[in-house]
């Protein structure tokens, strides 16, 4: 008897088909060789918002009766992998479904694998990623995050590759013969996708971590209260006012201690302080009043409760102003201000460094014009991408018009 | 119409009540009036209407100042009044039959957010077909979620019984809303002479609504009812659990204030019990059902019969311990449902199943028959009480139950 527990760490909406159809590929993949399994999102997800961290699972077990074991529940209490399949999720996830930052390998079992989709190495990816207490395997699919919106899928082959890897980390369970036949019988399937899945498989590598390595801080948590600790009438204390931030000027708002917002990021804020016109636009249009008026009048995004939504670039009146960078440029939730206030070259260097690279300002998610869709495709053909648009709708997807 | 008689009548011991010859729905706005309520919602529905005419008489008239509103619906009706006492109003609402129903939704939010609303259920046989005449279905629908629920069986037990209700519902202790039901036409629709006592009394016995630190008001900011996960749901229904559990003591403890300060009023405030201290035979059933029976009882026990009456008040909280130690000395138990419960246990009414389930631990398990009778507000006869009376009596004598329900003056 024998079973392998899976999930996948995504973006709420802007990788939910992705999720998704990674966990439907494990169980059809174990189905090839008489498997049981069961692909499941958490419930407690649900309704996603855009970017929220969010889960989906896959168990595949030897017999129906060792899968009940696993079923009837909404999160399993450890995984033998953790698939994510954005980097920025490194930092840890904080969803609508449990209670303070979850690091991303939190529910890896010892010798288990974290694998992740990303073009970083493993040192860097090692900042961020929190310390575990027991050794496991970094396995990496170098690819940047596969995000579309709800509405649209991006065909990048990112389903198809992470089921090639798993293949090679848990041949027990999904042969890669097993998960090419599953690839190519699913509704999007196609030769090119197999094939896809085997390039994966045979380029795989995973390294150790020990478990020294990682980021030492210590994540964000709290106790839930007993019944009796609870107030009654389904009623919560609301969020207090704010006070000055300093010398009776400026004001910080307070903020809702048990929910920080800031995993949903996958770009933040970066704020040029010497061309702010303070015309309070960032501040008032930000929809989690992440943003506190500084003693001099400017409003420094607080990163523990942006979510990275860009309303405050796309409000902002002034040039270059406040611009949207990835959140892979950054390794702490530090006060832009202070740093500004502290030492203006060094922060002007500190700015220039992140806007100036075109990595970093490419938008992640989402689109901001009509037609930059098209514009990024262009980009990356011309780049030396491969066209993939033949495989949609693919062949299996065409039969089924009929 | 209300009609102040001018002679006391004889055998009343409260000097200072005042007599009025009302309906049961007229009692009720009797005790609102004097309860002071701030917020009053209405939608017109049979028999529940009369009491939202006699509120409405009472403010034009300028007995009592409230916030009379109309809805446009139960739902709405419900609704307004559950958010009006979050802000810290005595409220009051009620309804009948489809009405009650369709006010479903905000039934089921109020005691989870913890509103000691009062309703008023003039009882009504559900639709279809639309009719008038009670039955008991109506307030019985509530009986899960937390709702308190009692049943009354004259005017004067409404008037009371209203009181009580906001003492009860009001106690920071329980803050859970109750449904007095009110059989329609036979108490909302008759009247009687009725005590009514005094404002300086009723003060006296009924505190001011304090919701404390649950009142929603900009000096304690909170918020009300967000959406929860499956880490908070089981934690807040164990709260009402523990609520309903603590109003067990805290009825007992206004129905005794209650008699201290008003001189009337039961020492059991659970059941009534009449001619059972040597029954053999023990009759159960809710609402004015009683009346008949108390009279077929009287006339048995002319011819030596023994042979009482329990007619359950609460039947939320359920008063299990103190019901089947008075039901032990029975040797054969009736209970008479003026409801249904299609494909239930042996076909049984709900309060004869109820009364099953209390006493499947009971050190003496008498046969249980289970009637129902008097649907859609068909007179209930005293050959009906007979009839009742006589077949648990054959079961007192053979021991045995007879399993399936009779159903009672159905023409066949």
């Amino acid at each position: 008897m024998a079973h392998f527990t899976c999930e996948v760490v995504y973006r709420g909406i802007f990788q939910k088909n992705l999720a998704a159809r990674i966990c439907r590929g494990i169980v059809l993949s174990s189905r090839k060789a008489g498997r049981w399994g069961i692909a499941f999102g958490r419930y407690g997800d649900s309704p996603q918002r855009n970017g929220i961290p969010a889960k989906d699972f896959a168990i595949v077990a030897d017999t129906q009766e060792e899968l009940e074991q696993n079923m009837a529940r909404y999160e399993p209490k450890e995984v033998d992998v953790t698939i994510c399949v954005d980097d920025t999720l490194s930092k840890g996830v904080e969803s609508w479904a449990w209670y303070g930052l979850q690091p991303i390998n939190q529910l890896i079992v010892p010798n288990g694998t974290l694998l992740m989709t990303s073009l970083q190495g493993p040192a860097e990816l090692l900042k961020d990623i929190h310390r575990k207490e027991t050794p496991y395997s970094l396995a990496l699919i170098p690819a940047k995050a596969s995000f579309s919106g709800l509405w649209v899928y991006k065909e990048d082959h990112t389903e198809a590759r992470a089921l090639g890897a798993l293949a090679k980390l848990q041949p027990g369970f999904l042969s890669l013969d097993a998960v090419c036949a599953a690839i190519r019988e699913a509704e999007w399937g196609s030769e090119l996708k197999a094939a896809s899945a085997r390039k994966a498989h045979d380029r795989l590598e995973t390294l150790a971590v020990k478990i020294t390595e990682g980021n030492r801080e210590t994540p964000f948590s709290f106790e839930k209260p007993k019944w009796w600790e609870m107030r009654e009438g389904v009623t919560i204390p609301a969020i207090p006012v704010g006070k000055p931030m300093e010398g009776g000027k400026g004001y910080v708002p307070e903020r809702n201690p048990y929910f920080k917002k800031f995993t949903t990021r996958t770009m933040r804020p970066v704020i040029d302080f010497d061309k702010c016109v303070k015309c309070t636009l960032c501040w008032i249009q930000c929809p989690d009043s992440c943003f506190d008026v500084t003693p001099d009048g400017l409003y420094d995004a607080d990163m523990e409760s942006c979510c990275g939504c860009g309303v405050c670039e796309a409000v902002c009146p002034a040039k270059e102003c406040v611009t949207m960078v990835r959140e892979d440029a950054f390794e702490d939730n530090a006060s832009q201000w202070e740093m500004w206030r502290k030492d203006k070259p060094q922060y002007t260097a500190w700015l220039g460094n992140k806007i100036k690279s075109k990595e970093h300002v490419v938008r992640s998610h989402g689109f901001r014009f009509r037609g930059q869709y098209e514009q990024e495709i262009k980009l990356e053909m011309d780049q030396g991408g491969i066209e993939i648009t033949a495989g949609i709708p693919g062949e299996n997807a065409a039969g089924k018009q009929r | 119409m209300a009609v102040e008689t001018k002679t006391p009548a004889a055998g009343t011991t409260a000097s200072d009540d005042r007599e009025m010859l009302i309906s049961g729905s007229e009692a009720c706005a009797e005790a609102l009036t004097l309860a002071d309520i701030d917020v009053v919602t209405a939608y017109p529905i049979r028999p529940y209407d009369t009491v939202m005419q006699a509120i409405a008489k009472k403010i034009a008239n300028g007995l009592l100042v409230a916030e009379y509103i109309v809805a446009e619906g139960e739902h709405s009706q419900f609704e307004i009044v559950k958010h009006a006492s979050t802000v810290g109003a005595r409220v009051f609402c009620g309804s009948s039959g489809v009405g009650w129903m369709y006010a479903m939704e905000c039934l089921t939010v109020t005691p989870p957010l913890r509103v000691p609303m009062v309703a008023m259920v003039g009882n009504r046989a559900l639709d279809d077909p639309g009719a008038f005449g009670v039955e008991h279905n109506d307030a019985l629908s509530v009986r899960d979620l937390g709702w308190m629920l009692i049943w009354v069986d004259t005017a004067q037990e409404m008037l009371d019984t209203t009181l009580l209700a906001y003492r009860i519902a009001e106690d920071r202790r329980v803050f859970l809303p109750i449904a007095i039901s009110a059989d329609g036409a036979f108490l909302t629709h008759s009247q009687t002479i009725v005590q009514v006592p005094t404002k300086a009394k009723v003060d006296k016995f009924l505190p001011p609504y304090n919701r404390g630190d649950l009142l929603l008001h900009p000096d304690n900011p909170i918020t009300v009812a967000p959406q929860a996960n499956e880490d908070w749901v089981i934690e807040i229904r164990r709260q009402n659990n523990e609520a309903m559990n603590r109003a067990y003591t805290v009825i007992e403890e206004a129905y005794a204030d209650f008699r201290r300060i008003f001189g009337r009023g039961p020492e059991n405030p659970w059941f009534e019990e009449y001619m059972t201290e040597d029954a053999d035979v023990i009759l159960m059933g809710m609402g004015t059902i009683s009346l008949p029976f108390k009279v077929g009882i009287r006339n048995m026990r002319a011819k030596g019969m023994k042979v009482g009456l329990i007619r359950p008040r609460w039947f939320r909280p359920f008063p299990t311990d103190r019901l089947v130690a008075a039901l032990q000395p029975a040797k054969a138990i009736g209970v008479i449902d003026r409801d249904y419960s299609f494909g239930s246990p042996f076909g049984s009414g709900v309060v004869a199943n109820e009364i099953r389930a209390a006493m499947y631990n009971a050190e003496k398990r008498p046969p249980l028959l289970s009637f129902i009778c008097g649907l859609g507000g068909r007179e209930v006869t005293l050959e009906d009480v007979y009839k009742v009376t006589d077949l648990c009596f054959e079961a007192a004598k053979s021991g045995k139950s007879p399993l399936k329900t009779q159903w009672l003056g159905v023409r066949e």
